[in-house]
C-alpha cells in the first residue's frame, strides 16, 4: 500500500494550455480542482466557476458599519457627552460629521476588503501540499499548474494521470501530503 | 538553477517593450532585490539620505528641548513652512494613489509597471507630512489627544474643526494606502520568496507572502478585492486634499477663506505628485537598466497628466485674482494685492514662472521626450508647489484683517533642517524600498504580454 497523496498535478508552459485543460478536467466530471498561475486569468475564473465571492457583500456591510459608528460616534460627543453650546447653534450639527463619517466609511470597508479577502483565501497559510512538487516554485514566475485533488469522487491515481498526460502538459507530478 | 539573463534595456514607444517573456520581467524585476550588486549612486544617494535624517533628529531634538520659536513661527504667522510643507508632501502622496487606484478603474494598462513605487512614494510622502502637523502641535507626545477616546479628563476633540477632520482623513489615507500596497506586494513576495537562495530570505519573504501559491480561487477574491480597494480608495484621495483645503477656507483669514480651494488643492496635489513621480522613475529606469519597462511612453503619458493638471492650477490662480476683485470684499482685495505686491511678491511671480509658464512647455513632443529636460521641470513643478502652499499660507497669515499686527516671517536654519530632514526621511525610506521589494509588480507586468492573452479559438 503506498501513501496517500494530496493530488496529481500538471505543468503547463502557457495560459492558454491550462485554460482548455482546466475546462477539459470540468468536463470530465472533476469538481476538487484548483489552477496555479503568476498572474490572474480572467478565462481561467470563468473555466473554473470562480466568479462570485462573497466579498462584495463583506465590503457594503463594513462600510455600513464604519460610516455608522462614525456618525454615532460625533452624534454621541457632541451630543450627549461632551456638549458644546457655541452662540446658541444646533447640537446635531450634522453637516459638519460628514467628513469624518465618510472617512471611517472607508477605513472600515477598506480593512473588510483586505482582512475578507485574506480570510475567504484562508490566508496566511503556513503549509500548502502543493509546494511539495519541486517544480511548482515556477508557478510564480513563468508556469501555469492544474491540480486535481484525491479528495474528488472520481479521482484514481493511476486514471487522473492519465487523463492529465492527454492534456499535452510538460509534466505530471504526484502531489505529496 | 539557472535562468537566462537577458535584460531589455531599450527606450520603447510601448508600454513595453518587445521581446519580454514572463521568465524575463520576473528575473529582470526580482534580481534588482535578489542578485544584482547595488549601484554606487544609490548607495551615494543612501549616503545623502542618511545624512539629512540626521540632521532631521538633530532638529526635531532640538525643537523638543527649546520650543516652537526654533522656526520662525511669530504672531501673527504661527503656520509658516510646517504647515506649507504638510500640504506639500501630502499632496505629493496623491499621484501614487491616482496611478494605482484611479488608473486601474479606468483600465489603463500603462498604470502596470509604475504603480508599485509611485504608491511607495504615496506612503513615505503622508509619513514625511504626518510628520509636520504632529511636531506643530508644541507638545508632541500628547499627539493622542486628537483622537476621541473615554479618558479622565473628561473632555473629547471637537468634531466641528476641520483640524480634527483631518486627523481621520490622513490617517485613513495612511492606512488604506499601507493596505492596498501590502495587497499589491502579496504575489510578488511570493515570486521573490521562491526566487531567492537564501534560507533566511526565502523564510522573511515567505512570511511576508503569507502563503501565497497563485491558486485560481484566491485570484478571483484577489481580484475583486484590488477592484473594491481601488473604488475605495479613489474618493477618498480626492476627499483627502479637500479636507487639507478646508483646513484653510473653514478659516475666516482673507485669502483662504473661499469655496473653490477643494478642487485647487486636489488638482495641484496630482500636480505635484506626477512631478515626483517624473523626477524616481527617470534615475531609476536609467541607473537599474528599466527602460523596456519603464517606456518614453510611461514619461510621456506622466508629462501629459502633469501638464493637465498644471493648467487646472493655472486657471485656479486667476480665478483667485478674479474671485477676489469680484467679490468687493475689500480685505480679500487687499489680500490678493499684497500677494502680488507685498513683501512676498517674489514668492509670487516665481510660482507663477514655475506653475502656470513652466508647464506649458510640454506642449511639445521634444520636450516630453528629453528624459533629462523633463526631469530639470518636474524640480521647477516641485519647487513652484511648494512655494504656491508658503504663500497661501504665510502672505495670507503675515498680513491678515488687523494691520497693526502684520509681521514678515524669516525662516530660521531649523526650518530649513526640518524641511531638508523630511527629504531625507523620504528617500532613505525609498532607497531601502527599492533595495528591499520589487519596485515594479512583477504580476501586473506579466499581464501586459501578448503571451499572457488566452486564444480564443482554443476553446472546445
Amino acid at each position: 500500500m503506498t501513501q496517500p497523496i494530496y493530488g496529481v498535478m500538471a505543468e503547463f508552459d502557457n495560459p492558454s494550455a491550462l485554460v482548455n485543460a482546466a475546462r477539459a478536467a470540468r468536463e470530465k466530471g472533476y469538481r476538487k480542482l484548483d489552477a496555479y498561475s503568476p498572474f490572474p486569468i480572467e478565462e481561467l475564473s470563468d473555466a473554473l466557476h470562480l466568479h462570485k465571492n462573497k466579498l462584495p457583500l463583506l465590503v457594503l456591510i463594513g462600510g455600513i458599519v464604519g460610516g455608522t459608528l462614525g456618525y454615532m460616534l460625533q452624534y454621541f460627543v457632541t451630543v450627549m457627552y461632551y456638549p458644546i453650546n457655541i452662540g446658541g447653534r444646533p447640537l446635531h450639527s450634522w453637516p459638519s460629521y460628514i467628513i469624518i463619517t465618510f472617512e471611517m466609511t472607508i477605513l472600515f470597508a477598506a480593512l473588510t476588503a483586505v482582512f475578507g479577502m485574506l480570510g475567504l483565501c484562508g490566508l496566511p497559510m503556513p503549509y500548502h501540499p502543493a509546494f511539495n512538487v519541486p517544480r511548482f516554485a515556477e508557478a510564480s514566475r513563468n508556469r501555469f499548474f492544474l491540480c486535481i485533488e484525491s479528495a474528488d469522487p472520481l479521482f484514481d491515481r493511476e486514471k487522473t494521470c492519465e487523463f492529465l498526460e492527454t492534456l499535452e502538459p510538460r509534466e505530471v507530478s504526484e502531489v505529496a501530503h | 538553477m539557472a535562468y537566462d539573463r537577458q535584460v531589455i534595456d531599450q527606450p520603447s514607444k510601448k508600454i513595453i517593450a518587445p521581446g519580454y517573456t514572463f521568465g524575463t520581467v520576473t528575473d529582470q524585476i526580482a534580481s534588482v532585490v535578489l542578485t544584482r550588486k547595488t549601484p554606487y549612486v544609490v548607495m551615494g544617494t543612501f549616503a545623502v539620505a542618511m545624512g539629512l535624517l540626521l540632521i532631521f533628529l538633530l532638529a526635531i531634538g532640538l525643537l523638543f528641548t527649546k520650543g516652537l520659536g526654533v522656526w520662525g513661527l511669530r504672531g501673527p504667522t504661527m503656520w509658516a513652512w510646517d504647515i506649507t510643507n504638510f500640504v506639500w508632501w501630502v499632496g505629493i502622496g496623491h499621484a501614487g494613489t491616482l496611478i494605482s487606484a484611479i488608473l486601474l478603474l479606468l483600465n489603463q494598462q500603462w498604470r502596470n509597471s509604475i504603480n508599485r513605487f509611485a504608491e511607495a512614494m504615496t506612503i513615505f510622502a503622508v509619513a514625511c507630512a504626518g510628520m509636520f502637523p504632529i511636531l506643530h502641535l508644541g507638545r508632541p507626545w500628547l499627539m493622542y489627544w486628537l483622537f476621541p477616546y473615554p479618558n479622565t479628563m473628561g473632555i473629547e476633540p471637537n468634531f466641528r474643526s476641520p483640524l480634527v477632520w483631518d486627523v481621520f482623513a490622513v490617517s485613513t489615507y495612511a492606512t488604506v494606502s499601507v493596505l492596498f500596497w501590502y495587497v499589491g506586494l502579496m504575489p510578488d513576495l511570493a515570486t521573490l520568496r521562491d526566487r531567492s537562495e537564501h534560507r533566511a530570505l526565502k523564510v522573511a519573504y515567505g512570511v511576508l507572502a503569507m502563503g501565497w501559491r497563485g491558486s485560481a480561487r484566491h485570484w478571483a477574491v484577489y481580484e475583486t478585492a484590488s477592484l473594491l480597494l481601488a473604488g475605495l480608495a479613489t474618493p477618498l484621495v480626492l476627499s483627502v486634499h479637500t479636507v487639507v483645503s478646508l483646513d484653510f477656507t473653514v478659516g475666516i483669514v482673507p485669502g483662504w477663506h473661499s469655496t473653490f480651494f477643494p478642487p485647487y488643492f486636489v488638482a495641484g496635489a496630482i500636480y505635484s505628485g506626477f512631478a515626483m513621480v517624473l523626477a524616481l522613475a527617470i534615475p531609476l529606469r536609467s541607473v537599474y537598466g528599466l527602460k523596456g519597462l519603464i517606456t518614453d511612453k510611461h514619461l510621456d503619458n506622466a508629462a501629459k497628466v502633469m501638464m493637465a493638471t498644471g493648467l487646472i492650477v493655472g486657471y485656479s490662480y486667476i480665478m483667485e485674482a478674479f474671485s477676489a476683485w469680484y467679490s468687493g470684499n475689500v480685505f480679500e482685495q487687499a489680500a490678493m494685492w499684497n500677494r502680488m505686491t507685498g513683501p512676498y511678491k517674489y514668492h509670487y511671480w516665481v510660482l507663477i514662472a514655475c506653475n502656470v509658464i513652466a508647464p506649458n512647455a510640454l506642449w511639445f513632443k521634444k520636450v516630453r521626450g528629453n528624459t533629462v529636460v523633463l526631469f530639470i521641470w518636474s524640480m521647477i513643478v516641485l519647487v513652484g508647489m511648494w512655494l504656491e502652499r508658503f504663500v497661501i499660507i504665510v502672505a495670507s497669515l503675515a498680513q491678515d484683517n488687523l494691520p497693526s499686527s502684520w509681521r514678515v516671517f524669516e525662516s530660521t536654519r531649523w526650518d530649513w533642517a526640518t524641511y531638508l530632514g523630511t527629504i531625507g526621511l523620504f528617500l532613505f525610506l525609498f532607497m531601502l524600498f527599492i533595495r528591499l521589494l520589487p519596485m515594479i509588480s512583477i504580476f501586473e507586468v506579466r499581464t501586459l504580454l501578448p503571451q499572457a492573452r488566452v486564444r480564443e479559438g482554443a476553446r472546445e
